[in-house]
């Protein structure tokens, strides 16, 4: 496969993958001395599931905060949707339509989960400050159709009955799928996934996988996922990145990954010159 | 009704409305502690500084005048006119939103992340800044606040309420000033309007979302900037009915700045994070410390207000450390 090409291809269960939604070009990113991203392209095409994977301090992290806007690289150059993306700030990226999830949870404690999913709705609403006082009722026709929205986000997800809940009392593998709510709430054209299986045991694990296919499946979502759980990526993805040192060692179908020797020699431990 | 109870009852009433002045200054320092996690020490001198603005701008003083005369040998003092309350109101307002922008840019954006002792610190200068500069912009002698509030006894109250005494013939009816009334009235009306304005607005709800993550609200599109510049705003604007209150009941003047110190008990009765808490720890602290020199002043040789609510706070610390209202923190480990 020409990973440089534009145009899309048919994935191995058929389904029809479009052209390039986000390309990475050359992208190198250091912090001090450290160098955490060498020279790295790749590109996410239009409906596909794309993970990123690689060891521990492999700098998948860092990628994935690179497209979300959080680091600025030094060099190279992010193109979205068809044009170069100036450099901008992470709430910028998500209004652009980027929404994601982090490794460590990053919910809103305080609120209960419904509130916590409308956050992601904040980017619709458009009712000025002004407005909202003034003029009831657009703002709350605007209140209740985002409001349907984020129901509807809440069923699929399977989490209606902790609807009320403060989010700081949920466990771990609930806060995930809430946090995984949230990003979808926004309805984002591109969503990020920071380790969303990380910490689960093997059933949440799995409840993980279903929920990010049906995602993809049934609203269309282009996914990058970051994943150092290989069993799971393989299963999940369409294409893979894998990455080492900051350095980009392989890319393609889970298979060609799976048979690639730098990849092996990475995940066994090679040592390196 | 004998004299005593009488009179306990008429220091209660007073208690509460000085409550609701301690409320309004200690209700500044929540907003924004409860969006950004910055203890605001300034907030006080922010009220004193509105105060001294709006009675800089009602009476059209030129700002700096002492400096430009020192300077360039002139001799102006006043534009010569004389604004309407409403529209000195409207005007100082708009200059707290202004004042917010600059402490935002010039200060907390270049502190984002930084430990909470830092950003308290941070604030302490500013309220020696500001001090400074309120001075120089509209001098430092005590200055008559009059934005046309009613002030003194109410008659009408007292009248309707002689009947209470029941035939003691000492008692003339319950005296309360109506600016304290006024005052209950406004603070009433600011609470309810945070409130819903935090509750159901798509502002507040980002504000909400601030307090929690700043990650996680960047991750969802919220403009961090924007929210604390606005929250910054809405504490000067509380910050000037809370000064526009005070300065007419006791001038503007330095003295009003320390009515901070008076918000820091408060706060420890009602808890840092809570709306509410801020109202009832200001209620609590206005009676209890009018009621306990009432009642216990005359025994200790009076001057009992000075310290009550301090000790009130320390009691607090001890037996229930976040508040009546606060957010309990529970550390998993």
């Amino acid at each position: 496969m020409n990973d440089m090409s534009t145009e899309g291809y048919t994935t191995a269960d058929g389904r029809k993958i479009g052209g390039t939604l986000m390309e990475m070009k050359n992208i190198t990113l250091s912090f001090g001395g450290v160098k955490a991203i060498t020279d790295i392209s790749f590109d996410i095409k239009e409906g596909e599931i794309r993970a990123i994977i690689g060891p521990n301090g492999a700098g998948k992290s860092s990628m994935l905060n690179v497209i979300s806007g959080f680091y600025i690289p030094q060099q190279g150059e992010v193109w979205y949707q068809g044009a170069k993306r100036p450099q901008m700030r992470p709430y910028e990226v998500a209004r652009q339509g980027i929404a994601r999830t982090f490794q460590n949870i990053a919910l809103f404690d305080g609120m209960s989960v419904l509130d916590n999913v409308m956050t992601g709705r904040l980017n619709h609403m458009t009712t000025g400050l002004l407005a909202q006082g003034l003029w009831k009722g657009k703002a709350e026709r605007e209140e209740v159709e985002n409001r349907e929205r984020a129901e509807k986000i809440i069923d699929f997800l399977e989490i209606q009955a902790i609807r009320k809940t403060p989010v700081a009392r949920l466990p771990y593998g609930l806060k995930k799928r809430v946090e995984l709510a949230r990003a979808l709430a926004a309805e984002p054209s591109l969503l990020l996934l920071d380790e969303p299986m990380a910490g689960m045991n093997v059933e949440e694990k799995e409840d993980m996988s279903r929920f990010i296919l049906d995602v993809n499946d049934e609203f269309g979502t282009t996914i990058a996922l970051i994943e150092h759980d290989m069993g799971v990526v393989m299963d999940l993805s369409d294409r893979v990145v894998v990455m080492d040192y900051g350095k980009k060692i392989g890319d393609g179908t889970p298979d060609e990954v799976r048979n690639n020797q730098a990849v092996i020699d990475a995940y066994l431990g090679v040592s390196h010159d | 009704m004998p004299d005593n109870l009488i009179f306990g009852i008429e220091v209660f009433l007073n208690g509460l409305m000085a409550g609701v002045l301690y409320a309004l200054v200690a209700l500044g320092f929540v907003l924004i502690y409860k969006a950004s996690g910055i203890f605001n020490y300034a907030q006080g001198v922010m009220a004193l500084f509105a105060a001294a603005t709006l009675v800089g701008i009602m009476n059209g003083q030129v700002p700096f005048s002492h400096l430009i005369n020192a300077m360039f040998g002139t001799e102006v003092h006043y534009f010569g006119w004389h604004l309407p309350a409403l529209l000195g109101i409207l005007l100082t307002a708009a200059f707290m939103v202004l004042l917010a922008w600059l402490v935002q840019k010039f200060v907390f954006k270049h502190l984002v992340g930084q430990e909470p002792i830092i950003l308290f610190m941070a604030t302490i200068g500013l309220a020696y800044f500001l001090e400074g500069i309120s001075d120089l912009m509209w001098g430092s002698e005590i200055k008559n606040l009059d934005v046309g509030l009613p002030q003194g006894a109410s008659i009408w109250l007292e009248d309707s309420t002689r009947w209470m005494g029941f035939g003691n013939e000492n008692f003339y009816g319950f005296f309360i000033d109506k600016l304290d009334m006024f005052a209950t009235v406004i603070a009433a009306i600011l609470v309810l309007a945070l409130v819903i304005f935090s509750q159901y607005s798509k502002q507040g709800r980002a504000m909400r979302a601030v307090a929690d993550d700043h990650q996680a609200a960047l991750s969802v599109g919220i403009n961090l900037n924007f929210i604390w510049v606005m929250v910054w705003s809405l504490a000067g604007f509380v910050a000037l009915v809370a000064g526009i209150m005070w300065g007419t009941k006791s001038g503007v003047q330095f003295s009003l700045s320390l009515i901070a110190l008076k918000a820091l008990p408060v706060l420890m009765l009602g808890g840092f994070t809570s709306i509410p808490g801020a109202i009832v720890g200001g209620l609590i602290i206005g009676v209890g410390e009018k009621l306990f020199e009432f009642a216990v002043g005359p025994m200790v040789g009076g001057a009992t207000e000075n310290w009550f609510a301090y000790v009130l706070a320390l009691i607090f610390l001890v037996f229930r450390p976040q508040g009546l209202f606060g957010e309990k923190i529970i550390e998993r480990v």
